[in-house]
């Protein structure tokens, strides 16, 4: 069956089973997201995604479109919840981006832009995280991860390892690695994995790679994220998932 | 000559790296525009040594010590208008990497078990201001009107912002001008 929605004020069509978010990558229009990936089961985390429906706010990338929903996502008030989102995702964790790889390629940065995020506002937490290098490839540096589990996802969903898990509760809620070491050196995670390319942030780096892209051409040097994301939403580019 | 009364900018360097200071003089030969427009009280390029009364204070650099504090304050209470210019003023950036390692460690790991350093100690005279547990960034310690992020802004970036606060224009950070590396 085919009905439509409204999006903005713009008629956008969907078919049973397709969440806002589907229904509005499918018609080229763009509400931020973090923890959403087209090619995976909706997560509902970040809250990026959040929209006007019928006057209620709700998570787009986890709502059934349903016939005649009249939706604001553009609004200045939800660009504004949005932006302060992005700045407690940046005050819980350590995102020193003048030192990390990822900066400019990552997502997590881009949305801050995106929003025009100027400052992180709140009291940092300045919590100590791990870094864990064992693996001879990979980095895992959890000052940078924002708990989106699209690691978690993609390991178990599509490399079928089940490397990653997400522990604890509340503001201890962590990555963890499923190795009896907790330790990544010892799972059997591998560059190839689709896992170790979908992290949206610096949280998952692959070693000797790192700052190879000239300042001026990383992804988001150019364009925003808007644009980045509408592209790679149509086709997906797993060697550089950062975009996605 | 009816020349307008110059806007009084302070500037300072507290856990920075004089990386904004020198992002700011990379404007080149516009600093002769700007001196048409403002000039100096304490700043790294005079020899006053108070901040007086300014309309704009620019801070570079994080809050790492009981000195930084002093200083921050003095011009939180002097200048009408306070910026928070480049990473470490908004976000502690890259000196924040030791809010995570103990303070004592830091110093014994410094003056007491680097090789060569025999019959050293943890300098200790009263001249020396005491480092904090962290660096904070400086909105956490006062009132900051206007963020511009950057590690550093680059030069235009700053021209055009000092030209809207200097106008009395809401500064427009654009998304062009946002960086935060
Ligand atoms: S993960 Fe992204 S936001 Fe965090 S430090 Fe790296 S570039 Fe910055
Ligand atoms: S490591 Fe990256 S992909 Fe995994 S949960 Fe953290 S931010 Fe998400
Ligand atoms: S994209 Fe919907 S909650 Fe993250």
């Amino acid at each position: 069956m085919n009905t439509t929605i409204t999006i903005d004020g713009k008629t956008v069509p969907f078919t049973d089973g397709q969440t806002i978010m589907d229904a509005a990558l499918a018609s080229g229009i763009y509400i931020p997201h973090l923890c959403h990936n087209p090619d995976f089961e909706p997560h509902g985390s970040c809250k990026l995604c959040v929209v006007s429906v019928n006057g209620r706010n709700m998570t787009s990338c986890t709502m059934p479109a349903s016939e005649g929903m009249v939706v604001a996502s553009d609004t200045h008030e939800l660009n504004e919840d949005r932006k302060v989102l992005v700045q407690m995702l940046f005050v819980e964790g350590n995102h020193i981006c003048p030192a990390c790889e990822a900066s400019g390629n990552c997502q997590l940065q881009a949305s801050a832009y995106y929003l025009n995020m100027l400052s992180p506002h709140f009291t940092h937490f300045y919590a100590p995280r791990e870094v864990d290098a064992s693996h001879p490839d990979i980095f895992l540096d959890l000052n940078r991860c924002i708990l989106c589990e699209l690691c978690v996802r993609a390991s178990r969903e599509i490399d079928g390892k089940n490397v990653f898990g997400i522990s604890g509760r509340g503001i201890h809620t962590h990555l963890v690695v499923n190795a009896a070491s907790g330790r990544l050196g010892d799972t059997d995670f591998a560059v190839t994995d689709r896992a170790a390319h979908v992290c949206p942030t610096g949280a998952i780096l692959i070693k000797r790679q790192g700052y190879r892209i000239p300042i001026g051409k990383r992804t988001f040097d150019q364009r925003n994220i808007s644009e980045v994301q509408m592209e790679s939403s149509q086709h997906v580019e797993p060697d550089d998932e950062r975009k996605t | 000559m009816n020349e307008k009364r110059k806007m009084r900018v302070a500037t300072c360097s507290l856990a920075g790296c004089f990386g904004c200071h020198m992002s700011l003089l990379d404007i080149d030969e516009k600093l002769f525009d700007l001196l048409e427009m403002i000039e100096f009280d304490r700043t790294p390029f005079t020899d006053i040594k108070h901040c007086g009364p300014c309309d704009i204070g620019i801070v570079e650099g994080g809050v790492s010590n009981a000195e930084n504090a002093r200083v921050l304050k003095e011009f939180r209470d002097n200048c009408r208008i306070l910026v928070a210019i480049g990473a470490c003023a908004i976000d502690g950036n890259v000196p924040a990497l030791r809010n995570n390692i103990d303070l004592w460690d830091c110093f014994q790991e410094v003056y007491l078990y680097e090789g060569g350093l025999e019959g050293n100690q943890i300098p200790n005279d009263p001249e020396l201001p005491l480092p904090f547990d962290k660096v904070y960034p400086i909105y956490e310690v006062v009132k900051v009107d206007y963020f511009l992020p950057g590690c550093p802004p680059s030069a235009d970036t700053i021209w055009k912002f000092l030209n809207d606060l200097i106008a009395g224009r809401e500064p427009k950070v654009s998304y062009e001008m946002l960086r935060y590396d």
